[in-house]
């Protein structure tokens, strides 16, 4: 059992969480992820570390409350207890000086890139942040990444917040001014990382995505996380999560990742109907 | 029945069968398909047995049971006494009973199998261990004294299970790190519950626990530690590592990432360990497919092709396979089971190519094959006919075509020395010691894809070394 010690509501529908798992955060680096399981009748789900704490033997993680499982856990409380939470699985991001690196975060992904963009800055290399949301207020951690970003840069989709348009508009005009990037790493919605791939291919700047598909088992054991990278068969959990984002076949990924999307609705809205108003929760694309 | 006591009957009765759920029935539910003996059956069945003095069954089995002497136990009744007997040499006798290929091991060299039906040595075992289950009275084997050393097995599937009873019964303190949230392994998340109900399996870890063995679920070694951390700062004297098969094998042909096509891992996986056949109730789902079509023909293949029957949605089950019935590696009693249970199997055909639409699967592109020569495995060669393409209509493909090996381990211990295939190489064969002082390995990591009762005789084997490793440091 692993005990929740802290939980925040940082924007609609998205939860902090600090989560007492000292093993875990003694070993846990940047990029990598565990796999949780809430219940006896829970599925495993694989969440990014988003940042471990040795000192305090916490891992925090972001919960987006979009499904059964994660309103299920939208729900649980400080004091509660999560059954199963393994890892750290998946290989750390590559962290060394690159030179200037741009590190694009798309919503939920902000959390993500977090703890990557610290690693980065802290071994030396600039980094230039941008963040991305449909609107103002899904704009995560925007001081969190200040602190650990050389210059941090945030576009809306409604223009709320920043440049009114996609994360990859502001690439491109950075790329357009000339601005020398070593590097790309971007973790977000599929359509996001694509586009970043499509972008930064015609400029041959060296972009990873960090993928996030179907996972059951997480230590290289099922094969559901599996994805087409440069034509090979690639497995998130053990050869991931990230990979070059050049290589990737998106769609591949976009396709499989919603494949069960109506077992999700029905099993949402069976637990919503069971489960007295646990809270005013709208749809949200989780992809 | 005590008039059966030692008649020594051999082949002047029929074999005993066992009692089966009905295949119409059974084709339906997660029950288990064979129900084994009543006590008179196995007493009339192990009246068969000629009780031989050099008994040649033993050899066939690789933990070594003492197999005339439980079944004697069995004919004069002493359930109990048989199923102690038998616990001697293994600690997983309700399971091994069940999925052991008993037709290529102990019954393959039973003597009464020379002009007739072989003894049911598994039934009898399976009988033992039920009964002794049922009727409480599990006894302790003897722990030996405590030795003050420490042990850790890396995970709890059939090969970690063995060596972690036999150590422990040694009165070594034992530690099994598993990956998953339940151990047994393959015999959780593989096997299904028709076939080995997981209430034995969890009465099977609950002796191992009184036994005195701790097992850690959720803990994947090679990445929350290192073996040079288990042995440094955790203090065990030695580690075994029985981490089992990995990566599921593909086909490598166009249309693997439509949805619909598993590794058979995934499929049963989803099912058995994660209860899908109970979606919603278990959050985790899968698909609700009509048509199933499995691609092998081994054991787990079979268990894919009868676990995709019982889902409630599916209408057919089509297995592929590219050679013919005869050379069906998976055990005879099951495949007949299938068939019983109306799986379609479509023989000399291979895959070629997954078709779909809307990203969704809608059939295998297949050619037909031909049977040749037998090659060096004496398997024959099977080629394709020209020109023979087919497309068999389905929604779903399960790829049972075995599985590589797991690479977290030896990727985080640049000292363990492994196979251009990852599996890791024993030093020592006869004890199964690596290439890394004080750490042993058995199993599938070792020998790639093979059986529950290898992997536990590797179990075994690799115990008595490391009981004679651990004894000779000074501490």
């Amino acid at each position: 059992m692993f005990k929740i010690l802290e939980k925040d509501n940082l924007a609609p529908q998205v939860f902090r969480y600090v989560v007492e798992a000292p093993e875990i955060a003694n070993k846990a680096e940047a990029g990598q992820f565990v796999i949780i399981r809430i219940d006896e009748t829970g599925e495993r789900i694989p969440i990014t570390i988003c940042d471990a704490n040795r000192k305090s033997g916490t891992l925090t993680f972001f919960v987006q409350a979009v499904g059964k499982t994660s309103i299920e856990m939208s729900l649980m409380q400080v004091g509660d207890s999560i059954l199963d939470v393994v890892g750290p699985l998946g290989n750390q991001s590559e962290i060394e000086r690159f030179g200037t690196v741009v590190l694009v975060g798309g919503g939920f992904g902000i959390a993500a890139i977090h703890p990557i963009a610290q690693a980065l800055s802290n071994t030396g290399n600039k980094t230039i942040s941008i963040l991305g949301a449909r609107t103002k207020e899904l704009i995560l951690l925007e001081n969190e990444m200040k602190n650990v970003s050389s210059e941090v840069r945030i576009a809306t989709d409604d223009g709320s917040y920043g440049s009114k348009g996609f994360v990859t508009d502001i690439l491109k005009e950075m790329i357009q001014n000339n601005v020398v990037i070593d590097r790309v790493i971007s973790i977000g919605p599929l359509v996001m990382m694509k586009a970043v791939a499509d972008l930064t291919r015609q400029y041959e700047i060296p972009t990873f995505a960090s993928l996030n598909p179907i996972m059951i088992d997480g230590t290289g054991m099922c094969g559901a996380c599996r994805v087409t990278v440069g034509n090979e068969m690639k497995f998130a959990c053990v050869d991931g999560p990230e990979f070059d984002a050049h290589q990737v076949d998106f769609e591949g990924l976009l396709n499989r990742l919603g494949s069960y999307l109506p077992e999700e609705k029905e099993s949402k809205e069976r637990y919503l109907k069971e489960t007295p108003a646990p809270c005013q929760l709208e749809p949200v694309s989780n992809i | 029945m005590t008039d059966t006591k030692n008649q020594k009957l051999g082949n002047k009765i029929p074999r005993t069968s066992a009692l089966e759920q009905d295949p119409e029935e059974r084709s339906k539910n997660f029950q288990e398909v064979c129900l084994g003996y009543t006590p008179a059956m196995a007493q009339l069945e192990a009246s068969r047995c000629l009780l031989c003095k050099k008994p040649k069954c033993v050899l066939g089995c690789p933990v070594r049971v003492a197999i005339p002497d439980f079944i004697k136990l069995v004919s004069e009744g002493d359930f109990i006494g048989a199923a102690r007997k038998v616990k001697e040499a293994n600690s997983l006798p309700a399971v091994t009973g069940r999925v052991c290929p008993q037709e290529d091991q102990c019954e393959k060299h039973c003597v009464v199998g020379l002009k007739g039906e072989p003894v049911a040595i598994g039934k009898l075992e399976r009988f033992v261990a039920d009964y002794e289950r049922v009727h409480g009275k599990e006894a302790l084997e003897k722990v030996a004294d405590p030795t003050g050393k420490k042990i850790a097995i890396v995970g709890a599937g059939p090969a970690g299970l063995s060596a972690a009873a036999d150590l422990a019964k040694r009165g070594h303190e034992v530690v099994i790190f598993e990956a998953l949230h339940k151990p047994g392994g393959v015999l959780f998340y593989g096997i299904p519950e028709f076939r080995l109900p997981k209430e034995i399996l969890e009465a099977e870890l609950d002796y191992l626990e009184r036994l005195g063995i701790k097992i850690k679920v959720n803990y994947v070694i090679g990445k929350i530690k290192t073996l040079d951390e288990l042995m440094k700062e955790d203090n065990f004297d030695a580690v075994f590592i029985g981490t089992g098969a990995g990566l599921p094998y593909f086909l490598d042909i166009p249309g693997e990432n439509l949805n619909g096509v598993y590794s058979a891992n995934e499929f049963l996986t989803r099912v058995n360990l994660m209860h899908a056949w109970e979606f919603p109730v278990f959050d985790t789902p899968v698909h609700a497919h009509k048509i199933v079509a499995v691609v092998g023909g081994g054991n787990t293949a079979l268990d894919a092709a009868r676990t995709a029957l019982r889902l409630p949605t599916v209408e057919k089950v089509k297995l592929i396979y590219r050679r013919s019935r005869d050379e069906l590696p998976a055990r005879i009693e099951e495949v007949e089971h299938a068939e019983a249970e109306g799986i379609e199997f479509h023989y000399l055909v291979s895959p070629v190519a997954i078709k779909g639409e809307n990203g969704w699967t809608t059939s295998i592109q297949c050619v037909q094959m031909e049977l040749g020569e037998p090659d060096e495995s004496g398997r024959r060669h099977a080629h394709a006919k020209e020109d023979s393409e087919v497309f068999i209509e389905t929604d779903a493909v399960v790829i049972a075509l075995g599985s590589g090996v797991n690479p977290l381990i030896s990727k985080s211990s640049s000292e363990l020395k492994t196979d251009s295939k990852g599996h890791i190489e024993v030093a020592d064969p006869d004890v199964n010691l690596t290439s890394k002082k004080g750490v042993f390995a058995g199993g599938d990591i070792v020998t790639g894809a093979a059986t529950v009762i290898s992997a536990m005789g590797a179990g075994r084997k690799a115990a008595k070394g490391i009981h004679d490793y651990v004894m000779s440091l000074t501490k």
